[in-house]
This record gives structure tokens, sequence and C-alpha cells, in this order.
């Protein structure tokens, strides 16, 4: 039986704790006595019987009609998947992408249907490489659709293959895919790896245009999205696209939505130190912890960032449910919260939050600043139901050396967006409307995210309004271990060490805060009352 | 001119005699026994005397008992294996296919006994299948080879018991002791490899399956693993004389298990599809084998129903898309001009 999440009470007999720093780790000691640690839950057992719990849950779906009953030949039938940013790390194959969509396969092959489209659901993610959708989806059914051109990646700038489904009420348009949009049936499969995807979020933003985004993806909605991980009542972000998920319902094809949950065992044998608790830590850990920093100091940062990125992760799936999406979504949210959950007293004054070398959006690429500043604002420091773990005004301190360092080829707009738009502003209401309409409508940038493995032009200017919430939240943010100037044009305040950043931070939060530290992996909500 | 040849003849002659000697002094050191009677020969059966024959310890009745011991283990995996891979990727160069269904299997622990049911063209199979199953089922894999064939002489049993783990099995009719013995080794967690074809192919095309892994299946509970070779025939196929490297396929299937109320029979049929539409996934590709999977029509295994000739002319053609079709580079040879 996995132990639950659990809160650790630092006194001095409490060891140094782990704090990621990007491609490495470190060992950090926080104050006595004002400090707690925040566990994740252990991972939930695995389902035994993977593939006899899809065809149950295929056969057996919520307020809908079995799948097979729901298939007939002649019909279009659409299958949907979420893309490379799920699940982080990837997953050893096969992929439960892979698994579910062989499943409707088979049961598709079995009802005669011919005219199947298999799309990756990117948004305005990169097109993923072809490594990458063998990975996701197995070499068969890469070889057997591809080759036909019925294996693709959804283009949310291709006005001929885009279609207006209808308006909400408060005037936003929902835009998707055209060939979806004329499916008898689309089956979206989805890997919910945090309680804010899913859901109609899948289908209303993955085979979405940018026209229908930039609905709810500003600066605004961001600031106003309270909870991204918590309730809907919460979250404008939220709001929005269940007002889009009701037009789709009432105007769009109908969906098929199959959702599934991982558990949180991420990281194979030879990296079991980061998944356990540091004073349960064996001579073995201890001595592969030692080699392992020391060997990833020694090594060139490249070097390192290729080890990490070709982990495969072990997780595995905990549940899968199939059907009505709301219906389906709202089991999902019970496993995601039951793997992930943690009860947590009340608020602190310091939140110190290791930034590790991978976000939804630098799969086998650079973890940028830009993305940095995601990764901690926008999804760690979200990482909470109820209330933030810090309270209005605290501090934020990160740990990531934070290089000047971009991908050209899977973030060309990010660099733009660091060089332009970082020294004139870094308010996100600002910058979306000064600066958001020239990247969105860069030519080039449309090109290559068209054509190459480019993120949209307009994606930094997303990932920076993910983290609105926290910069606005926030009273200070610093980041320990960082490039200087780099952090200071993301607005924050660098720190050589942890101890100095206490120090900085007393400044807005006195000589003697209470700390809190968000021990990631795994991945854990604290449920803060 | 006389005398020359009289002198050569004499030299012939003494020639002639030296080889008699030399032939017959090795003669007594190949054979030393031949000279010499009883006892140290058998002896010889005298008219209108029965003699209680002996047991056999031939054929079905050799025992490879000590070959699953640990010994004989280590010798397989730290002696044989490295250069038995070597082997069949020189002369087979194998590309390996749906590992990844067998996962569920993989992540149990203990790690279940597994029936592997592949189709058979040739003696390169067997080492080819223990070659590319995982790692982890080699470890205790067993060979159901056949009695009359690999058991009838004792060195050829031994060196087969030692190198592939084989277990003799009768072809036509097993008996109780054998499958007894194969159901007490699944039970005891050692993964088995058995052709439900019976034996190699005689014409290239495949053979009716035999209920043998079904049955063992619904006995022990153990799942079957279909698998597809594809090319093994074009390199030692039955009857050529040696063998002529070129590139081989191996897909594994899903792991199959008896569904509820499903007899023997019918098992055996399920499994017998399951490795023909991975002969056609092989051939095309996942989708058309899935379709044509539940429409029925993937191409048999065992060809069409034509005359000899016919069926050897479709053969030609079938093979040519596969991996026979598509043969290893040959290194040119120039005559040799002296």
């Amino acid at each position: 039986m996995p132990r639950p999440g659990f809160v650790l009470e630092v006194d001095r007999s409490t060891p140094p704790i782990l704090f990621w720093r990007g491609e490495n780790f470190s060992l950090e000691r926080l104050p006595a006595g004002r400090s707690r640690v925040i566990y994740p839950p252990e991972p939930l057992p695995a389902i035994k019987d993977i593939d006899g719990a899809i065809r149950h849950a295929l056969l057996n779906p919520y307020d809908q009609d079995p799948l097979p009953a729901q298939l007939f030949p002649g019909m279009k039938l659409t299958i949907a998947f979420d893309d490379v940013s799920l699940p982080l790390p990837k997953m050893r194959r096969p992929d439960v992408r892979q698994r579910v969509m062989e499943a409707v396969l088979d049961m598709a092959a079995a009802a005669g249907v011919d005219d199947v489209h298999i799309i990756a659901a990117l948004g305005l993610h990169r097109r993923m490489h072809e490594y990458e959708l063998r990975h996701a989806l197995g070499d068969r059914i890469y070889d057997a659709f591809h080759s036909r051109g019925m294996l693709y990646q959804h283009d949310a700038e291709d006005p001929d293959n885009l279609e207006v489904i209808g308006t909400t009420d408060h005037g936003e348009v929902l835009e998707i895919n055209k060939r979806a949009a004329d499916s008898d049936l689309v089956v979206y499969v989805n890997i919910n790896s945090v309680s804010m995807d899913g859901g109609w979020k899948s289908l209303t933003t993955g085979l979405a245009s940018y026209r229908c985004l930039r609905n709810h993806h500003t600066g605004h909605t961001l600031q106003h999205t309270r909870s991204l991980m918590g309730g809907r009542e919460h979250s404008a972000l939220h709001q929005s696209i269940w007002r889009l998920g009701k037009v789709l319902r009432d105007h769009g094809p109908k969906v098929f939505q199959i959702e599934t949950t991982l558990n949180t065992d991420m990281f194979p044998e030879q990296f079991s130190f980061i998944n356990k608790r540091e004073w349960e830590w064996s001579a073995k850990d201890r001595a592969t912890y030692l080699g392992v920093t020391k060997g990833l100091s020694a090594m060139p940062v490249k070097m390192r960032r290729k080890m990490f990125h070709n982990i495969e992760s072990p997780h595995q799936m905990t549940s899968v449910q199939a059907g009505d999406t709301e219906r389906v979504h709202e089991i999902t949210l019970d496993w995601v919260y039951k793997q992930q959950l943690v009860p947590v007293e009340g608020q602190t004054d310091i939140l110190t939050l290791g930034i590790p070398f991978v976000c939804p959006y630098n799969p086998d690429s650079v973890m940028n600043p830009v993305l940095v500043m995601c990764m901690g604002l926008g999804y760690l420091f979200n990482m909470y139901r109820n209330k933030p773990l810090v309270r209005e005004g605290g501090v934020i301190i990160m740990t990531h050396p934070t290089y000047r360092d971009f991908n050209p080829v899977h973030h060309p707009s990010y660099i733009d967006f660091f060089e332009q738009v970082l020294p004139d502003t870094t308010d996100p209401v600002v910058m979306g409307q000064k600066w958001e309409q020239q990247f969105a409508e860069d030519e080039w940038y449309r090109h290559l995210y068209r054509t190459g493995n480019a993120y949209h032009g307009v994606h930094p200017f997303y990932a920076w309004y993910w983290g609105a919430h926290g910069q606005q939240h926030a009273g200070k943010i610093i980041i320990v271990g960082g490039d200087a100037p780099t952090v200071r044009r993301l607005g924050f305040t660098p720190a050589s060490t942890l101890d100095d950043a206490f120090e900085i931070a007393s400044d807005v939060v006195g000589r003697a805060p209470t700390v809190t530290h968000l021990h990631v992996p795994s991945l854990l909500v604290a449920d803060v009352q | 001119m006389s005398v020359t040849r009289s002198s050569s003849i004499t030299r012939l002659r003494r020639a002639a005699k030296l080889g008699d000697t030399a032939s017959a002094t090795l003669q007594r050191a190949l054979h030393p026994t031949r000279n010499l009677g009883f006892p140290w020969r058998a002896p010889t059966r005298p008219k209108g005397v029965v003699v209680v024959d002996e047991p056999s310890t031939l054929g079905a009745d050799f025992d490879t008992a000590w070959a699953r011991k640990a010994p004989a283990r280590a010798v397989r995996r730290w002696v044989l294996t490295a250069p038995l891979q070597a082997l069949v990727r020189s002369i087979a160069n194998p590309e390996v296919e749906g590992i990844d269904r067998l996962a569920d299997l993989l992540d149990q622990d203990p790690l279940p006994a597994v029936i592997f049911a592949p189709n058979h063209h040739s003696h390169v199979d067997t080492p080819l299948v223990i070659a590319t199953v995982p790692a982890e089922f080699r470890r205790k894999l067993v060979v159901a080879a056949a009695a009359d064939y690999f058991f009838d002489r004792r060195l050829k049993g031994t060196l087969a018991a030692l190198a592939l783990n084989a277990f003799p099995i009768e072809r036509e009719v097993t008996s109780r002791k054998s499958s007894d013995e194969l159901r007490r080794l699944i039970d005891t967690g050692w993964s088995l490899v058995i052709y439900p074809e019976g034996g190699r192919s005689p014409d290239g095309w495949g053979q009716e399956f035999k209920g043998g892994a079904a049955y063992l299946s619904a006995r022990t509970g153990a799942p079957v693993v279909p698998v597809f070779i594809d090319g093994t025939g074009s390199i030692y196929g039955k009857g050529m004389k040696r063998p002529k490297p070129g590139n081989t396929k191996v897909v594994f299937g899903a792991p199959l298990v008896p569904e509820e109320g499903e007899n023997t029979r019918r098992f055996n049929a399920r499994i017998e599809a399951a490795v023909t539409a991975l002969g056609d996934e092989a051939l095309t590709d996942f989708w058309t084998a899935r379709r044509r999977a539940a429409e029925g029509t993937n191409p048999r295994l065992t060809g069409p129903e034509h005359s000899s000739w016919r069926r050897q002319w479709a053969l030609a053609e079938h093979r040519q898309l596969g991996k026979a079709g598509q043969r290893r580079r040959q290194n040119r040879r120039w005559p040799d001009l002296g």
C-alpha cells in the first residue's frame, strides 16, 4: 500500500533536502523550527491488465453507447491524441496512447471503418518529430497510417482545414480542425498528468485555431485564474474552455473521450533517490547521489541535457475511462487527486521550488529562461487547491541555472521575445496589448510552426501568461544559481546561494519567515486549508 | 628398357604394400575393438532366444533434466548465448517487432511462464527465437523439439539439450508423459517455445496448427504469445544443404489466453489466426492486417489451394514481399586469373 503525502516539520536533525537545479541537484539545509517540506504521495499501484482495462473502458463507457456500437462502415472516424508535452519524462514503450489507439483501431477494423484519420492535437505546440510520433504511437500505427497520409499533425494556421463550430454567449469563437468537425465521431485519447488537463480542454485547445485560443490564453484571464489545479469555479481559463466545450457538444461532432491517469513513478532505478525521502536514503542512494551530481557537474551542459531527456520513465496507468467528456473528466480528476493531493495547513511566507530540467514545452529541448519562469510560476506555484501555498506578498525562491540559452529550431520566437519584449515589459497584460499581435502574425514564425518543428510565434507570450497569477501574487521572486543578467531580464532577483536568497527575502517577509518547500518530483497538489 | 620397366613395377608394388600396411595400422588405431570379440564387443544374439529389450533412452525418453540444472544453465547463459546471438546475427540479420506487446508480462514479478508459438520453416527458427525473445524469458526457456529428429542419437540429443535447452516431444501423438512433463515445467516457471505446425514446412508454405500450445495453455493458464518468423525458409529451409545468409523478421503478437468456455480446438484456431495476422502485418502494415483480420481475409500461412507448381509460383511472389526478397548485398567474386 503506497504511503500518502506528508508534511515534514524541519528540525535540527532533519537532513539537507534535495532541490532540482535544472540538469543537476543540490542538497540544501532549511531553517529549523520554521520550515516544512511537502512530500508527494508514493506512486499508486498500476493496473495489472492494462489492455484488458482499456477494452473494458471502451465497451463500458460513461453516458454513451459502447464504442463498437458507435462505429459503422462508411463513417468518418477521427482519433486525436495528446502531443509530446505529455507525459514527462516520456514513458517507457509502449506508451499509453499506443495501447489505447490500437484497441480503438481493432474495434474500428472489426466494424469495417475505412476512413480513419489520426491527428496529433498540438494546438500551438511544435510539430512532433518522427521519433516522437513513433514513441507515442508505436511503429505499427506510424508505419500503417503515416505513409497513407492518415496520420498527421494539427495545423492551427491552415485556413483551409479549420471550421467554425459556433460562438459562446461571451463572444468566444470555437474554430477547430475541419476533419474533426466533419467527422461522424471524434475519439480523443488523453493522458492526464495534472488536474488542469483533460475534459473539454483536450479538444478545444488541441485541435483549435489561434483565433480560438486567443479567447482565453490572455494575461487578463490567467491573472484571474486563481487555481489552475483546483476547481473550475476559481479558474477563468477553465470557465472559458467549458463554455467552448458546450458549443462543441451542441453544434460540433460527437466526441468519445478516453482519459487515462498515470502514477508518479517518474524516474528509473538509477535515479531512485529522487523519489525517496532524504532520511530514508540507503548507502546505495547516497553513493548514487554523489556519483550522479559529481558526474553531472563534470559534464558539458549539452551532454547533461541529452542524458536527462533520454530518460524513459517507468510510470504506468492507474485508470482509464471513456465516454461522455464531462462525466469521464470527473472520474479522471478523482484519480489525479487520489495520486497527488496532500493536505497542508495554512500558507507560508516563503515558497521554495527546485526547477527541473523539463517542462511541458521543452521535451528534448532547452529549458530557456522564459520556460523557467513558466515552470516555476505557471506550474509549480499553481500546484495547489483552495489557496496558494505562499501568502499574497510572500517570496518565491527557485533554484535553476537559468542559462541564456535557446533552441532555435523549437523556440525561435522565444529568442526575440527575450530580446525585444522582456526589456520593454514583464507585465503580461501590457505585453499582450503591445506585442502579442506582432509575434502571432509574423509570417516567418508562422512558416516555422507550419513546416518545421517550432512553437507558434505567440507561444512565448502564452508561456509567460501561465505565470501571470504567480507573478502578481508574490512580493518578490528570487532565482538561486541563475545567470544574474538573465534573471534580472525576467524581472526577478538573482542570488548565489539559498542562504543569500533568504537574506534577500528578509526585506519583504522579515527576519524569521516561515518556509515551505515543494518536494518535486513527484507531482503533488497541496490542498491548502 | 625391360630392366627399367621391371624396377618401376617393383617400386609400385612396394609402395602399394606400404600403403596397405599404413591403412591397416590406421584402421586398428581408429577401431581398436574391430578384431576383438565379446566381451569387447556386444554379444551376438542366439537364434530362438527372446531377449528382453532394455528401456529406450533415446527419442521421447531422452533424459534432459540435467540441461535445466544450474551448471548447464550457467554454460548456456555465460558461454553459449553470445556466440549463438552472433551466429544468428550473421546468418539471419533479424529485425524484431512487437516486443512492446510483452511489456505487461515483463512487468510482472515473478515473471510468468509463457508459451511462444511461432510458425516453422527452418532449423534457424529455434536459435532465432532464443536470440530475440527478451532476456528475462531466455533465462528459463525450454524448446519443444522433435524427439525422432533431435534425440535419435545420444550425442545429437545431448548437444540439443545443452545448447538450446531442447525437450523431446513426439510430433504426431504426444504422449501423456511428455505433456505432463511440459505442464510441470510451465507450472514451475519455465517458458516454452513450441511450434504448433509440428515440423518444418515441406514446401515453403505453412502447415495447419496442431493443438499442443493451446492444450498446454488451457491446462496451465500460461499465456500463448503468437510469433511470426519471416525469411528463414530462404536461409536454411527444408532440403537445403547449407545455410544461405539472408534477412529475417520476427514479429511478436499480443499474449492470448483461453476465453471463458473456449475449448482447445477454438483456442488453437485463434492462435493460428493471430500468427496469420502477424504474418500479414509483417508483409503489409498493422492497419491493413487488422482490417483483414476483422474480415477474416488475412492471406493464409498455408498458401493458396492450387496445384503444386502454382503453389511454388505463388511462393516466389510471396517471398519477394517479405524479408527473403531483400537479399543482402553479395561480395562480388572475380575469377582467380592466377
